[in-house]
């Protein structure tokens, strides 16, 4: 039973390090997920809920305006935006929630960090009836108020969780720690493509419908598989769902996006990909942002999504080997890139996604004219009004006062 | 392999009690003051002394122990600091007892594994207790602490299948660490019924003691685990008891769980 390089490893990262209370309900998550995968109905009931009352297959849109703003290649965008609950979020809770079902668990909990994966995961609670709770940190419960009123109305408990940085590595803990104390019953869905082993896996798996929609739609469209696609990283689900299913295909550039906070020198960001260290934060190994000492330290974003110590192992793997490339944004850059889209393309997108957008400017010009960009727009921006209009409105454009 | 625990453990048996293996935080409230608790808690009759090393995000710790990670945390108590400057003077001070470091993964991973046991052998650290490291993970720093001869105490839980407790326990260094309760650590009012079966059942598998903790805080809740375990772990009770009164309310409760422990 002592292998060094257990299952569940992407390169160096990924594993299992939990306390032995959580090891037979991941080993237990991981066979039921493995007979769920081999059952054809499983798949089939994810589909069509999707299809049915997500609104899958979300649309590429192209992106008339911004491709000339930028002046070099064609944008398009991958609207999750436009999926229930309004983030991509959605597209993991109903797979874990109908996998849950299937396990028999009766109570299902959460942590969330923007909120977004609190509001889906209550989504598909009340859409299968099953009871939720979920663990926010108290920070976050304060800045993102809407999406704590979406949670109660769909009828979930939001548990504010006030150790640490009362963000959202915090709210990771807390839902371990009382995953570890009422494991029998109880199914927790992580929200990205993070935590112990087999729950990168079975988010990235459940995300993936992005990257093969992506995929079909630009055969489609273009008639070819896009030349990047570029999507926001914070434990990073929406992304390896957007470039997963193009790891094969090496002509295709894999970009991720992480948060620069006040600046990558500042000290303050979620740039775990960028400037962690390998180390060890819930559940799996892969870069987290540590003293040297190994104490985990806080992140920062303006947007809440992003400000998260460590990152997915499977993106640290392809971020490592060169597969995946990693640029930063900066809270200004994000807000500037918000109001850039807002006003373009009159789509309010996410403070997550706008990082994404923020870098998506340069990577356009640097591909220049007749290649294929697809930015991943990860959600939609009204959760995030407070956060933003409280910096003040720029002025109308265009029209005289 | 430490042979110091193994003869904590024939002391206490020898003398007709089961072992208490005792808990506090090294840093909490501060580097020397914690060296008080620990002497105390000797004074008081634990056998083996437990010393916390706070990590930021201790995932399999309740409230009582979070809060002390948090003080230690902030009292500058680093891994490095315990090792230099608290594990040093415990040992001065109670040279006959044998300690044991508990910490998470990612705080000895920072240090490098080899360097890390090296160090503990260097300061007389004989074994070390990682929550987050179950037995799938654990062969390259076990073989790295095996070298220097610093203990990797394993743990097994209430949801732990029992074939699984059994290879646990076989393949055991130090002591076994049976957690009581399918939880976090912190004081509990009463403990599952069957834990002793559990005990048991570890016990027979086991070539090393075993011990019970988790949820124990004093003589009652101790006392009925002697005839199924060789010793309790004490932590969340010890250091609350040493937060809120000091050294002396933390040897006081170490001499009333040994009455428990009493055969
Ligand atoms: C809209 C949106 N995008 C991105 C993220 C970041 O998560 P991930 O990196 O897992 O996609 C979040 C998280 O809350 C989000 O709400």
């Amino acid at each position: 039973m002592t292998t060094d390089t257990a299952v569940g490893r992407f390169g160096r990262y990924g594993g299992r390090y939990v306390p032995e209370t959580l090891v037979p309900a991941l080993l237990e998550l991981e066979e039921a997920y493995a007979k769920a995968q081999q059952d054809a109905s499983f798949g089939e009931e994810v589909t069509r809920v999707l299809r049915e009352y997500v609104g899958r297959p979300t649309t590429l849109t192209p992106a008339h305006r911004l491709t000339e703003a930028w002046g070099g290649a064609q944008v398009w965008l991958k609207r999750e935006d436009l999926a229930h609950t309004g983030a991509h979020k959605i597209n993991n809770t109903v797979g874990q929630v109908l996998l849950a079902r299937r396990m028999g668990k009766k109570r299902i909990i959460a942590e969330t960090g923007a909120g977004q994966h609190g509001v889906a995961t209550a989504t598909a609670c009340a859409l299968f009836g099953l009871p939720c709770e979920v663990f926010m940190g108290a920070l976050d419960v304060e800045r993102q108020a809407l999406n704590v009123f979406r949670m109660r109305a769909l009828g979930a408990v939001v548990r504010p969780v006030e150790s640490g940085s009362r963000t959202l590595k915090d709210a990771m803990n807390e839902a371990m720690r009382v995953w570890v104390s009422q494991v029998q019953d109880t199914y927790y869905v992580i929200g990205s493509a993070a935590g112990p082993h087999p729950y990168p896996t079975i988010v990235r798996d459940f995300q993936s419908v992005i990257g093969r929609e992506i995929r079909a739609q630009t055969l489609a469209t273009m008639g070819r598989l896009p030349d990047a696609i570029i999507a926001c990283v914070g434990g990073g689900s929406n992304a390896i769902g957007a470039l997963h299913p193009f790891i094969p295909d090496t002509a295709v550039r894999l970009v991720g996006v992480e948060a620069a906070g006040h600046g990558l020198d500042s000290g303050q960001h979620g740039a775990s990909l960028t400037l962690g260290t390998e180390g060890v934060l819930h559940g799996s190994r892969s870069l987290v942002l540590q003293d040297e000492h190994g104490q985990i330290q806080e992140a920062h974003s303006i947007s809440a999504g992003l400000d998260y110590p460590g990152v997915g192992p499977e993106l640290a793997h392809l971020a490592k080997t060169g597969r995946m490339e990693v640029r930063t944004a900066t809270d200004d850059d994000a807000l500037t890139a918000f109001y850039e889209v807002a006003r373009t393309e009159g789509i309010l997108p996410a403070l997550e996604t706008s990082h994404a957008f923020a870098a998506a400017r340069s990577l356009a010009r640097d591909m220049g004219k007749g290649k294929h960009l697809v930015i991943n727009c990860s959600g939609r921006g009204d959760k995030d009004v407070a956060t933003i209009s409280a910096r003040g409105v720029p002025p109308a454009t265009g029209v005289k006062s | 392999m430490s042979t110091e625990l193994g003869k904590a453990f024939a002391k206490a048996k020898a003398r007709g009690e089961g072992a208490l293996v005792a808990y506090a935080m090294a840093g909490d409230p501060d580097l020397p003051k914690s060296v008080d608790v620990f002497a105390a808690m000797v004074e008081g009759g634990a056998d083996v002394l437990e010393i916390g090393v706070a990590f930021s995000d201790p995932i399999a710790d309740g409230p009582v122990i979070q809060a002390a990670s948090e003080r230690a945390l902030k009292a500058g108590a680093t891994l490095r600091r315990v090792l230099d400057e608290v594990v040093p003077e415990v040992r001065r001070r109670c040279p006959e007892t044998p300690l044991v470091i508990m910490t998470y993964v990612n705080v000895v991973m920072a240090m490098g594994e080899e360097r890390y046991a090296k160090l503990a052998r260097e300061r007389g650290i004989s074994g070390t207790i990682l929550p987050d490291l179950p037995p799938e993970e654990s062969a390259g720093i076990r073989a790295a602490f095996d070298k220097e001869g610093v203990d990797l105490v394993p743990l097994c839980a209430p949801t732990t299948p029992p074939a699984r407790a059994e290879a646990i326990a076989k393949d055991a260094r130090g002591f076994v660490y049976c957690v009581s309760v399918a939880g976090v650590t912190g004081m509990r009012a009463e403990l599952p019924p069957d834990l002793s079966q559990r005990l048991d059942l570890v016990k027979r598998a086991a070539s090393v003691p075993v011990v019970a903790g988790f949820g124990i805080s004093n003589a009652d809740t101790a006392r009925p685990l002697v005839a199924h375990a060789d010793g309790v772990v004490v932590g969340s009770a010890l250091v609350k008891a040493a937060h809120s009164d000091g050294p002396a309310a933390a040897k006081q409760l170490c001499a009333d769980i040994k009455r428990g422990l009493k055969r």
